[in-house]
């Protein structure tokens, strides 16, 4: 019996859990995210302005919503790290990190081939996409410090310290390009007190489509950190080995 | 903690290399750029407060990697953290330290930089007071920056990686104070932010920093 | 300090360490290369924290001297020592000079010393810190016999003075009071850590 989630939090029951957690969300977030697209792409009525192309948006808003949330994930983590110092969550920021940022470019890539045909350019300095733009260049760093520390311990607290760092100043960023430049992009898509800005007929496909992508994000994290947590344990055995 | 101020500031004028070279790079740019744009006036006075924020921030990026990691080699860092000077402090004089040798000069170099990029004649003043409240953000940074990679061999290309991101928010408001400036508007939003900012990371980055340090002298 | 352990680069190193130093004790760590005497003393410096146990020295009592002297190149010898002691919020920096006979080099520029007029300066440092508790660290590489003579008759004095002092060293300083600790009976054996080092993952 479980007393507490930190026991969760011991490498060997993190691995003891996420060994059947990891095959059955991985499942769900193929199944959940095949039907969000292809309900989206194929069941879902042109729009009357945009046309077929609007329907990037099944791609592009729930990969744009996993790349800010695997940051904050990153942060929460992170300061579990600092605070708590268990191993496996200092594992799962460096193993969300390359989502994040496969996520990150998912979002620009889709933005510019929506962008294309809507503003007749690949690229504009809105401050949208500015901003995404910025947060890869965080997910950059962030990662090349994990690559250049040769040390876990080290290179936990280190990238820890650089991730608070770093959200307080991503969001400052933010907030400098929005200051910087009014922007071509459309509103946010999903808003709550802005009444009916969508149909039904997209929201839910696309809420599918989110909730896949955060599916997949899970199970990728639980993947990576299982990674982590093997090479670890190959490697304290080598040193264990030397110490003979 | 005055100390060690005069110390860094006696070592960079008797190293000699740690004034000039920033600055000179700064002169390059701002030669080099004309010279790829083209020499047309117009031009070049919209685009002199962009290129001479960017130049003077990556001229103090030059001489980032210098602030701590000659006193790790030679060991004074170990001294220093093991002495009555909180490791707060010490990263705060060695910002400012290479402040006053980078971003100080810099600040006093650029408006003879703005008439060889035909900046506009409103635009110096806040040129001027936007770069003296903007630098001392950028050594700050910098300085985390340099607690951050300050075990590493190779660790310059990486302190570039990892600053330039963090200072986005200050060249924007710094360039938009100029730009502003240029043009004859209100300055006074963008000239708040940037001293916010300046004030926000001079009180609160130096506790990242030495946090930082004591993890990689560990 | 009790029950120390310590650990290098995630490696349990050390454990189970104790030892109790008063005014006037000279304290000489032996063992063969790599067994940890640089560890624990930068444990007890405070520049790396304890895996177990517990340090009951203050901090501002204790001052490390290093391999690395912390020496500015391009600085003179005087200017070196002063800024030290101004570091320490000391000012007098004439005795130390004498003590480690660097009185005629006073105006030279460190990087024109030798090594083991070097090293005499990095020890000279160890006077203008005021502090009570030294933790040496292979003190007299590089320096002559002399040197090492000179050095022992600092360290007698600041002995006789009440201070303590832990040398890691394999050579002979003429203390013959001092106690002598082999660390080698101390080498940690490979376990799971209390810190949840690698050892957990296994």
């Amino acid at each position: 019996m479980v007393s507490s989630y930190w026991e969760y939090a011991n490498p060997t029951r993190f691995m003891q859990t996420s060994g059947w957690l990891l095959p059955v969300v991985a499942v769900l977030a193929v199944v959940t995210t095949a039907v969000g697209l292809i309900w989206g792409f194929f069941f879902t009525s042109d729009d009357f302005r945009q046309g077929s192309t609007v329907k990037i948006l099944f791609l592009h808003v729930p990969s744009a919503l996993m790349a800010i949330n695997a940051w904050l994930m990153m942060l929460v983590v992170s300061l579990i790290w600092l605070i708590r110092r268990h191993h496996v969550s200092a594992l799962a920021a460096k193993a969300a990190a390359p989502v994040g940022l496969a996520m990150t470019v998912i979002a620009l890539f889709t933005g510019a081939i929506w962008g294309q045909p809507m503003w007749g350019t690949w690229w504009v300095w809105d401050p949208r996409l500015t901003s995404f733009l910025v947060l890869f260049l965080f997910y950059l760093g962030y990662l090349a410090l994990w690559q250049a520390i040769e040390d876990p311990d080290t290179a936990a607290d280190l990238t820890a310290v650089l991730c608070l760092v770093g959200s307080v100043f991503a969001l400052l960023s933010r907030y400098a390009v929005f200051f910087w430049s009014q922007g071509l992009h459309q509103g946010p898509s999903l808003s709550l007190q802005a009444g009916e800005r969508m149909d039904m007929a997209y929201k839910l496909p696309l809420y599918v489509a989110m909730t896949g992508f955060g599916l997949i994000f899970v199970a990728l994290v639980l993947l990576g950190t299982r990674t982590e947590i093997r090479a670890r344990r190959i490697k304290a055995l080598v040193a264990r080995e030397r110490m003979g | 903690m005055i100390a060690l101020l005069l110390r860094d500031l006696r070592l960079a004028v008797r190293a000699g290399g740690g004034f000039g070279l920033g600055l000179a790079f700064f002169l390059i740019l701002a030669v080099l750029v004309p010279l790829g744009v083209g020499p047309e006036s117009a031009l070049l006075a919209r685009i002199a407060p962009g290129i001479l924020w960017v130049g003077a921030l990556l001229a103090c990026l030059l001489s980032l990697d210098r602030i701590l990691a000659l006193d790790y080699e030679d060991g004074s860092l170990d001294l220093l953290a093991t002495a009555p000077i909180p490791l707060e402090g010490v990263v705060t004089m060695k910002a400012a330290a290479h402040w006053i040798t980078t971003g100080l000069p810099l600040t006093l170099l650029a408006p003879v930089l703005g008439v060889l990029l035909s900046l506009p004649a409103p635009a110096y003043g806040w040129l001027v007071l936007s770069l003296a409240l903007g630098t001392p953000a950028l050594s700050v940074i910098g300085t985390f920056g340099a607690a951050l990679t300050v075990g590493l061999r190779r660790g310059g290309l990486l302190l570039s990686l990892l600053v330039l991101p963090l200072y986005v928010p200050t060249l924007i408001f710094g360039a938009e104070v100029v730009r502003r400036g240029a043009d004859g508007l209100s300055v006074a939003t963008p000239l708040a932010l940037l001293a916010g900012i300046t004030l926000g990371a001079a009180a609160l980055l130096p506790f990242a920093s030495a946090a930082a340090i004591r993890i990689n002298l560990r | 300090m009790n029950n120390l352990g310590c650990a290098r680069g995630g490696l349990p190193l050390l454990e189970g360490v104790s030892l109790r130093l008063g005014a006037g004790a000279a304290l000489v760590l032996r063992g063969p290369n790599g067994c940890g005497k640089t560890t624990l003393l930068r444990t007890l410096a405070g520049l790396q924290p304890p895996l177990e146990g517990t340090i009951s020295a203050p901090a501002e009592a204790l001052a490390y001297a290093a391999h690395a002297d912390g020496l500015k190149p391009t600085l003179s010898v005087r200017e070196n020592l002063a800024f030290w002691a101004a570091v320490h919020g000391q000012r007098d920096i004439a005795p130390a000079l004498t003590a480690m006979d660097l009185r005629d080099l006073a105006t030279r520029p460190a990087q024109n010393l030798s090594a083991g007029q070097k090293r005499r300066l990095g020890l000279a440092r160890l006077l203008v810190t005021g502090r009570p508790i030294w933790l040496l660290d292979e003190p007299t590489v590089s320096l002559d016999t002399a040197s090492v003579a000179l050095f022992g008759a600092v360290v007698r004095g600041h002995l006789a003075s009440g201070g303590a002092v832990i040398i890691a060293t394999h050579i002979d300083l003429g203390l013959p009071e001092a106690q002598e600790l082999d660390l080698v009976p101390y080498r940690a054996k490979p376990r799971a850590m209390p810190g949840g080092f690698d050892e957990a993952f296994i």
